[in-house]
């Protein structure tokens, strides 16, 4: 079939089918380059992100930065005089929290590493808020507790921990991020922060508190998820761990 | 008119000429939707001021998902149909010709004589192999993401890098093709209907025999 020089000079060498197995071949070689490219990148982009007026390296793949999530069409908007938390379940004193009962309290302030399950990582982060396990005491968490759940007032996401999880002095009630009030699109007015997992579990706009006997599965666990989302050692990643 | 519009008489020179069949122009038309599928709602997970706007996170991850795994299917029917196949040829030999095209491409010499084509130019050779390359890089490193404990563990992070970049690139990549039609109605008449000008066909594409 192949006669060189025909009619219109179409015949000739096959170079279309190279291009395309050569891309293929620059494909898999990035899938099995891309640990030390992603270094690279990630230090590169590290760097120009700091003298980037744009911000337009922020989008960029491993540009830094945070990425808005949000499983709802629309989330509602709250702030002092709107927001609740409530703490219920299995505890003896139930109780609900304004703003400004949540800043009243103690604040521990956190500087770790963010880290995304699809892969973003934003290094140093300030988080600011009231310790979990300081509202767990306050409620008094009765014996036969296991685990407790949160709900959040966008209406659908939900998280848990166990309750050993939930005690861990890097586990807040989250009022501040990089110094500043946790503005809405970063899950304000408050959010979980679960230093040591990855960040889905630190669910934003958080509105509820709920000790129960079992750990129940969250939004994204309940769509393939792991539950137990400690960072490097969970969901099939080997990321650095943050906590 | 009995005559076919690809066959004509020799003495009756017509001013339109045939370029594409139903098939090829099909074949554009379901690839171009689901390709734009896929990048709308890469755009709704991706880019923070898009994703605060739609939310709605796993339907557009299952749309994206889908139209992904959809892309390839309307070349692979179009491989029914002997025209299609015909232009898949035409798009996979280069001459000498399409190397004078290139390098004269590279020197960004637009000159008509230092840009002889026939049915297709080097450059739209170059993109169709590269975009149908591109499209199954992407397929196989979706796939990895997709099926997430399937894999071993640093297949993920890897396609995901990988998954990433080559979307940007095709980005870009896509938005100069969308350029470039935009800038020659004749061409988007020619997979809208089916035919072009002769004028134009002598003038952009002087080594096509239709």
């Amino acid at each position: 079939m192949d006669q060189p020089g025909q009619e219109d000079q179409e015949r000739g060498a096959p170079i279309g089918r190279r291009v395309l197995l050569g891309t293929l071949g620059l494909g898999a070689l990035g899938v099995v380059a891309a640990p030390t490219l992603q270094r690279g990148m990630e230090s590169f982009l590290a760097g120009a992100s700091q003298n980037d007026p744009t911000g337009l390296t922020g989008l960029l793949p491993n540009g830094g930065g945070f990425r808005y999530y949000s499983v709802t069409s629309s989330v509602p908007r709250k702030n002092a005089e709107t927001y609740r938390l409530k703490i219920d379940g299995l505890v003896d004193r139930p109780a609900t929290y304004t703003l400004a009962d949540l800043r009243a309290m103690p604040q521990t302030r956190m500087v770790k590493d963010v880290q995304c399950v699809t892969g973003w990582r934003v290094p140093g982060t300030p988080f600011e808020g009231v310790r979990l396990s300081s509202l767990l005491d306050a409620a008094g968490v009765r014996s036969s507790a296991g685990a407790v759940r949160f709900t959040c007032f966008d209406g659908a996401y939900s998280e848990s921990l166990t309750l050993d999880q939930a005690r861990r002095a890097d586990v807040l009630v989250a009022l501040r991020m990089q110094d500043k009030n946790l503005g809405h699109s970063h899950g304000g007015p408050v959010r979980l922060y679960v230093a040591p997992m990855y960040f889905y579990k630190s669910a934003k706009w958080l509105s509820g508190i709920t000790v129960t006997e079992n750990v129940r599965p969250g939004y994204w666990e309940e769509r393939g998820y792991d539950i137990d989302a400690w960072v490097g050692k969970s969901n099939g990643r080997d990321d650095e761990p943050t906590s | 008119m009995s005559l076919r519009a690809d066959t004509p008489a020799p003495t009756t020179p017509t001013s339109e000429v045939r370029r594409f069949g139903r098939s090829q122009k099909w074949v554009h038309r379901a690839t171009a939707a689901l390709m734009g599928v896929c990048v709308a709602t890469a755009a709704c997970l991706y880019i923070p001021q898009f994703a605060e706007l739609v939310g709605r996170r796993e339907l557009v991850v299952r749309v994206h998902e889908w139209a992904g795994l959809a892309l390839p299917f309307p070349v692979l029917f179009g491989l029914f149909s002997r025209g299609f196949r015909a232009d898949l040829g035409a798009l996979n030999r280069f001459g000498p010709h399409d190397r004078t095209w290139l390098r004269a491409a590279l020197r960004r010499d637009k000159r008509r004589a230092s840009r002889p084509a026939a049915k297709f130019n080097a450059g739209q050779k170059i993109y169709a192999s590269w975009i149908a390359g591109a499209t199954l890089v992407m397929l196989g490193t979706g796939l990895l993401m997709w099926f997430t404990h399937l894999t071993p563990l640093m297949w993920r992070t890897s396609a995901t890098f990988v998954h990433d970049w080559l979307a940007l690139t095709i980005g870009i990549v896509l938005a100069g093709h969308i350029g470039m039609a935009l800038g020659d109605p004749e061409a988007r008449r020619g997979l809208r209907t089916g035919s072009v000008s002769r004028r134009w066909a002598e003038r952009e594409h002087p080594l096509w025999r239709p």
